[in-house]
């Protein structure tokens, strides 16, 4: 949804990390983004690769991890796979939805030299 | 800053500032160091052994993050959150589309909230109109203009109450870039966000723009006036805005006939209320615990 937004985001913490960890060029940046996060996956890559130009992070690899998005349906009392934020429940197709994971948008590891 | 908007970083101007050149994260300004969540991120890294990571690379290693793509403005917005919370401010994120009657509901909610201490943050674009407008109901606003920008951030929205100088007990409404896609993400320090939805737009907008009307605990349904003369379901708009969030508080109101704003000013007065009693709550709690240290003090050591 804004994901020149989130690349900068991300951009950030790897400066920071490159600071406290001195390292001085990143090869690849694992993300975790949740199916429910609202982030299109390909605009992030193309984000990235712009905003990261001419920093640590140049021409580094982006793995993006995609979670997979769950509910708690309150109706039938438990957990349910969601692939929308309004999505309905697989077993009883009730709205009573309360989405519990899924929303993640995470740098989760990077390989660095 | 989006894709889909076209927006990009820069251009960001808090009435009464310099505009910030380029990235508005890159400069120093002295509360973001002070922050007690920014902590120094000596959780995130292990020391991770260097290793090969693919074969005929060497010198790399691993470097474990584990950190919220939001992290840093999630970090901007518990200051804000904290800041308000001492001064006892209830603190409201309104959000909408364009043309939705923000402005309108804001500046007839400022006039019947008389006596109540207001004030607004504005974000648009550009221009301060908006900033006008509320200013000529007599209640202090800033505007914030993102130039490129979809939507406020936490950073620019600490600036601003810098800038406005709250009242303690105050009232602060935040009426977001009209927009119901970015926004959602962006947490400023808001007790809650309150989307706002009028009867001339389509019924089917909270499934058409979930994040937002999930992300919101409040859904004004404005400018109800205009129901008989209109083909909307507001049945059909509750019942979509509910599928997204079983939770979500509906108020139907019109800012021009004054329908339903005795709920919304209730609303508000309820909310400052409880916000002014955990300040007098924190500030009791405080003011035990220093006594309770200075009669340690005056003890004689044993």
């Amino acid at each position: 949804m804004h994901e020149m937004s989130l690349a900068e985001g991300v951009l950030q913490l790897l400066e920071d990390a490159a600071r406290q960890q001195k390292f001085e060029k990143v090869i690849t940046v694992w993300l975790e983004i949740g199916q429910l996060s609202g982030v299109e996956v390909e605009a992030m890559a193309f984000c990235f690769d712009a905003v990261t130009r001419d920093s640590v992070a140049q021409g580094a690899r982006l793995e993006i991890v995609v979670l997979p998005g769950v509910g708690w349906c309150m109706e039938c009392s438990q957990s349910v796979p969601m692939s929308e934020v309004f999505g309905e429940c697989p077993h009883c197709g009730g709205f009573q939805m309360q989405v519990t994971g899924g929303t993640e948008m995470r740098v989760k590891e990077l390989e660095v030299a | 800053m989006c894709t889909t908007c076209g927006c990009g970083p820069g251009d960001v101007t808090v009435e009464g500032e310099h505009p910030h050149h380029g990235h508005q994260h890159d400069h120093g300004h002295g509360h973001v160091h002070e922050h007690a969540h920014e902590h120094g991120h000596g959780h995130q890294h292990s020391a991770a052994p260097e290793h090969s990571h693919a074969p005929g690379v060497s010198n790399t290693r691993m470097v474990q993050i584990e950190q919220d793509i939001l992290s840093k403005n999630n970090a901007y917005a518990a200051h804000n959150r904290q800041v308000l919370s001492e001064q006892g401010i209830f603190t409201l994120n309104l959000v909408s589309s364009p043309g939705s009657g923000k402005t309108t509901l804001l500046c007839k909610t400022i006039t019947l909230l008389a006596g109540q201490a207001v004030a607004v943050i504005e974000g648009d674009q550009q221009t301060s109109q908006d900033a006008e407008r509320i200013r000529a109901t007599g209640a202090p606003a800033i505007q914030i203009n993102t130039g490129k920008g979809c939507h406020l951030d936490a950073h620019m929205v600490g600036h601003a109450m810098e800038k406005l100088h709250l009242q303690d007990g105050s009232l602060l409404m935040i009426e977001n870039v009209g927009n119901l896609v970015c926004p959602a993400a962006f947490d400023l320090g808001e007790a809650h966000k309150v989307v706002i939805l009028s009867v001339t737009e389509g019924e089917d907008k909270p499934i058409k723009y979930p994040d937002m009307f999930r992300a919101a605990s409040v859904m004004l349904l404005n400018k109800v006036d205009l129901l008989p003369h209109l083909n909307y379901d507001v049945s059909a708009a509750i019942g979509f805005a509910r599928r997204v969030n079983p939770n979500i508080r509906v108020i139907q109101l019109s800012a021009t006939s004054g329908e339903g704003m005795q709920e919304w000013l209730e609303f508000l007065r309820e909310g400052v209320r409880k916000a002014v009693s955990l300040r007098r709550e924190t500030v009791a709690s405080l003011q035990a615990r220093i006594a309770q240290l200075e009669a340690q003090l005056q003890r004689p050591m044993a």
